[in-house]
């Protein structure tokens, strides 16, 4: 199946939202092996001036894929998740994501450029606070391979 | 934190670090990132999808290299923005008590914005001698 062209444009509206544990932001630091003590220490994050653990800064690609999914996971989109390719991705961080905190992503489309029998598919995630503050803006480039690539 | 804007100079290396990279880190960030595609941890399916063999997430080689500049700036939540390409993939041999791979990366003062007080650093981030990341840039708020 090919990959839709009128992707492009389209919103993924926020549909739960992703509470952020301790043990999480704990748990993905040791998995990157960040080694600083505000991801594990609540006193070190604190004297940096947070209330709790502060997530590395990669964390919210959690947040990002989930809400990615939602467009793999539409059947109108035409991606085979296994010929899925991450190609680029980018974090701009407007403020640090720390446990505690409620976040929710509203995914949009902004471009689809076909490759081939395949398709380079950019999205980008604008992930808030559930009161609708700016957290983070992360954007990600997935190339879909056509079935020759 | 200790950076002086003033101090620093285009070109200058923030330093270099060596990342041992084993099967069981590949599941470990799997399991923390919530990414199970198979490709990061079985060989067969590896292979059936034309890949040299288990090959490291993209994410994990991300989010890994970035702590050299954690150790830089002296604060992970200075970094304010963080980006790269993912050029080429990182085999991860099959292997027990030893590394399967090992992923090395330096960086330099890419770019001084003075009236933003941020620098920008560029990673380079090779495996096996060749290049597995492009573009790979922090940009760092300095206090």
């Amino acid at each position: 199946m090919a990959i839709n062209p009128e992707l492009t444009g389209r919103n993924y509206p926020a549909g739960g939202t992703y509470v952020v544990g301790r043990e999480k932001i704990r748990e993905f630091a040791l998995a990157v092996k960040a080694t600083h003590p505000a991801h594990f220490d609540v006193s070190a994050a604190q004297e940096l001036g947070y209330a709790d653990v502060v997530a590395p800064p990669t964390f919210a690609i959690i947040v990002a894929q989930r809400a990615d999914a939602k467009l793999i996971e539409d059947p109108d989109s035409g991606i085979d998740f296994s010929r899925v390719v991450h190609a680029e991705q980018r974090f701009t961080h407007h403020r640090p994501i720390v446990a505690g905190d409620v976040l929710k992503a509203a995914l949009t489309v902004d471009s689809v450029r076909a490759m081939g029998g395949g398709a380079m598919i950019t999205t980008r995630a604008e992930i808030s606070t559930e009161a609708g503050v700016a957290v983070a803006t992360t954007t990600s480039m997935i190339l879909v391979r056509g079935e020759d690539q | 934190m200790a950076i002086e804007l003033e101090s620093l100079e285009k070109g200058a290396t923030i330093g270099v670090r060596s990342i041992p990279v084993t099967r069981a880190d590949l599941v470990q960030y799997a399991g923390a990132s919530g990414d199970f595609n198979p490709i990061h941890w079985n060989e067969d399916f590896a292979m059936s999808v034309d890949l040299p063999g288990v090959i490291a997430h993209g994410m994990f080689t991300m989010g890994a290299a970035v702590q050299l500049v954690t150790d830089w700036a002296g604060d992970p939540t200075a970094i304010i923005d963080y980006q790269t390409r993912f050029t080429k993939p990182v085999p991860v041999a099959n292997s027990f008590d030893v590394p399967g791979a090992e992923i090395e990366v330096s960086g330099v003062v890419g770019a001084i914005d003075a009236e933003n007080s941020t620098v920008r650093v560029d990673l380079t981030v090779v495996a096996g001698g060749v290049k597995v990341l492009a573009k790979a840039q922090a940009v760092v708020r300095l206090k």
